[in-house]
């Protein structure tokens, strides 16, 4: 197995899947010519040519529907936003067309693109350039959202998003970019969407947690442990469709149950989450479920509130603490 | 001002362990506080910051009287602190209705104003259990208003139940004439005993209506007393030798009679009971509430289980209750939830007496001096070293046969005493 940057496999992913199948292809701003805002897509312009490896404009809305366009005629385009900050412009495209074509017609015309590209915080980006936009996406039926968090299911899932029949939103993240871990070397490695993934096995609480998040929650319940409190790190790794039989298990044993975010906490994934978790296992509770999310406040410039709006392994063991009422 | 005994009504505080101004964690000691029975520390129920006290060390406060507010170092607290001064003058003046809930919105139990916004308020009144919690008690068997939640609020969570549950152990045996005792597992050593498991059984139509009868006859508890004389010979000789053996083991003649009392009630499980109203509660073990005598008055430590302990281990065991009742410290759950009690008062040169039954308590046996007398042995006066004990029993459980076997079961073992190194 190589040890690989989160960058480079997906990279991996990216080319594999171009080499795989000729109707796959890959346009976005930067993408070509500069290899990549973040270098996620460096070298395939030169393996693959400007046919399949296609710069755009400064028009989300413009090549959004250019692609939801090409996926109609058969093809299967791989959409980058250089951060879905920017597929802001590009949300009719792709919650009217690309998500409701398939119902519209009958059946009759699938859309299997994957719309990809950093989400979340990065580093003093400020408000505008730090949105966590995953439970926008995840809202509509029709589309898939996966975000992973390690640089195998990054490969993994972005092959299975690629080969897809379905819209895909594939968001990563901008600070885990360079994060490395071990990638398996087969050609045919994928991750099925709606799988989640034990992270670590715990029985005093479930601690849930996506992207960038969960890390953080590793770390969290590495200090736990020292306090004799085990925690179980699930990553749901597809927001949607959501694996929550995997999380309901795993409360069934625990009881407790904290879920990390770095969104907005109002009407976020995580509150879809505890609902399902309410709803499937309220009789097995011994807390109330506990959200850790970021502030809810446009993401401040300044680096110092910038830290105080995201949430942080301290938090997510406080909150764990207080769930296990320690 | 939270409840931090069964049968608290008011507290006092004794220390402040936080000033105004201080920050406070969920969990962290806030007061101590002198209870009905105890000293003990209260706890902080929300993070936040110590904005107010409202009730000084050495003033006294109702259950559910709000003794201070914490909240957030900017919050305003105005609206709040009007509102809690009324009842709280209103309290001072109006003495002969302390339980009278204070009008400022917060739970019964919760020891300061929660903040508007942390959401952990409790409703009033309410017992607060969680879902699994409440699940699991319900599958135990388990009556959730016998326990003390732990969690926040007085949460019932969880691990409470995991603990009550802990002590369903050994089931009991039939009776019959004198059983062997039973033998102690070898990893019971050092174990902790929780309060005894019990089960419930019906109360019969015939002992509803016997405690419906005696119930008017002799206050709210019919005692009966019964009184034997026993010859303590081989039991103090039994003292000597281990003590000999074993000086560090100081074992007293109380010791000895504590064990005894917890072999004898095994084997008459009718003894080891309490009225519970509809039901009468047999316990598994014998948890023996021992009288000692404070400077503050009477408090009973339980020694839990001990018809599963050694002597000596009985021996340590009584020496360190009785040494942090005197100072105040003993637990809630230490000197709660006997399932029989001793009084002795032979120390103090008594021959005999009778104590009062420590409700739901079935039984107290007083014991009185030991005391060389001229006894008819085998057709000749001896000088023996005599005992007499009076057991209190509550005729709704116990009858007049039940209480007389199992004294001298008593009697027989005490006399006899090397039967509890059978199994040994």
């Amino acid at each position: 197995m190589a040890v690989l940057t989160i960058r480079d496999a997906l990279n991996a992913a990216l080319r594999e899947e171009l080499a795989r199948d000729p109707d796959v292809f890959l346009m976005g701003e930067e993408v070509a010519e500069y290899q990549g805002a973040y270098k996620v897509t460096r070298g395939l312009l030169e393996e693959f040519g400007p046919k399949r490896v296609i710069d755009t404009p400064i028009t989300e809305l413009g090549f959004a529907g250019l692609g939801v366009g090409a996926a109609m005629a058969g093809l299967r385009p791989i959409v980058e936003f250089m951060t879905f900050n920017f597929s802001i412009l590009a949300t009719d495209q792709i919650i009217n067309s690309a998500a409701k074509m398939l119902y519209m017609s009958g059946g009759q015309v699938k859309i299997p693109i994957v719309f990809r590209g950093p989400g979340g915080s990065a580093y003093q980006v400020s408000s505008q350039h730090s949105q966590a936009l995953e439970s926008w996406y995840a809202y509509f039926p029709g589309l898939k959202v996966v975000m992973p968090s390690t640089a195998a299911d990054a490969k993994g899932l972005l092959k299975s998003a690629i080969r897809d029949d379905d819209p895909v939103i594939f968001i990563e993240q901008e600070r885990m970019y360079g994060m490395k871990g071990e990638v398996p070397d087969d050609g045919d490695f994928t991750i099925p969407l709606g799988v989640a993934e034990v992270k670590r096995e715990g029985t005093d609480a479930t601690i849930v947690a996506r992207s960038l998040m969960v890390p953080l929650a590793l770390k969290a319940a590495e200090e736990l442990e020292k306090d004799g409190v085990s925690c179980e790190v699930i990553d749901p790794r597809t927001i949607r469709p959501l694996d929550i039989e995997t999380i309901v298990e795993s409360v069934k044993k625990t009881n407790r149950v904290v879920i990390a975010e770095e969104s907005h906490p109002f009407c976020g994934v995580g509150a879809e989450i505890s609902t399902e978790i309410q709803e499937r296992a309220f009789d097995y509770l011994d807390a109330p479920v506990r959200r850790v999310s970021g502030a809810d406040v446009p993401m401040p410039y300044a680096k110092s509130l910038e830290n105080l709006a995201l949430p942080g392994v301290e938090q997510i063991a406080a909150a764990v603490r207080e769930v296990a009422y320690i | 001002m939270p409840k931090l005994s069964p049968t608290m009504e008011e507290g006092q505080v004794s220390r402040w362990l936080k000033k105004e101004g201080d920050k406070v964690s969920m969990g962290e000691p806030l007061a101590e506080i002198d209870t009905d029975k105890a000293t003990m520390e209260m706890q902080a129920l929300s993070e936040g910051v110590l904005r107010k006290i409202l009730v000084n060390e050495g003033e006294s406060a109702p259950l559910g009287q709000p003794i201070a507010i914490v909240g957030e170092l900017d919050e305003d607290i105005s609206a709040l602190l009007s509102q809690v001064k009324a009842p709280v003058e209103s309290t001072k003046a109006e003495t002969a209705k302390p339980r009278e809930a204070p009008s400022v919105a917060q739970p019964q139990q919760a020891p300061a104003p929660a903040t508007s916004t942390d959401g952990k308020r409790a409703a009033g009144g309410r017992m607060l259990v969680s879902p699994i919690a409440a699940r699991m008690a319900a599958e135990a068997g388990i009556n959730l208003t016998s326990l003390q939640g732990s969690g926040p609020g007085g949460r019932i969570v969880k691990r409470d139940i995991e603990e009550a549950m802990s002590t369903k152990a050994v089931p009991a045996k039939a009776p019959s004439a004198l059983r062997p005792m039973p033998a102690p597992r070898p990893a019971m050593k050092g174990e902790v005993y929780g309060p005894s498991a019990y089960r419930d059984e019906p109360v019969s139509e015939m002992r509803r209506a016997i405690a419906r009868r005696l119930i008017t006859s002799l206050g709210p508890v019919p005692h009966f007393f019964l009184t034997t004389e026993i010859d303590m010979e081989r039991a103090a000789d039994m003292r000597r030798s281990l003590n000999e053996l074993y000086p560090d083991a100081k074992l007293s003649i109380n010791d000895v009679i504590i064990k005894v009392t917890s072999a004898a009630l095994i084997q008459h499980p009718q003894v080891n009971a309490s009225f519970q109203d509809k039901t009468v509660r047999y316990y598994e073990h014998a948890d023996i509430g021992v009288a000692v005598a404070t400077e503050n008055g009477l408090i009973t430590p339980v020694v839990r289980a001990a018809d599963m302990k050694s002597l000596f281990d009985i021996a340590a065991e009584v020496r360190e209750l009785a040494e942090r009742a005197r100072a105040r410290k003993l637990k809630l759950e230490e000197y709660t939830g006997a399932s029989f009690s001793i009084s002795n008062l032979g120390m103090f040169g008594i021959d005999e007496f009778t104590a009062v039954i420590n409700p739901p308590e079935g039984a107290i046996l007083a014991i009185g001096a030991m005391t060389p007398k001229p006894v008819v042995k085998d057709g000749e006066i001896a000088i023996r070293q005599m005992m007499r004990v009076t057991m209190s029993c509550d005729h709704r459980v116990i009858d007049g046969a039940t209480g007389a076997q199992f004294l001298q079961t008593f009697k027989q073992i005490l006399e006899n005493p090397v039967y509890l190194f059978l199994n040994q």
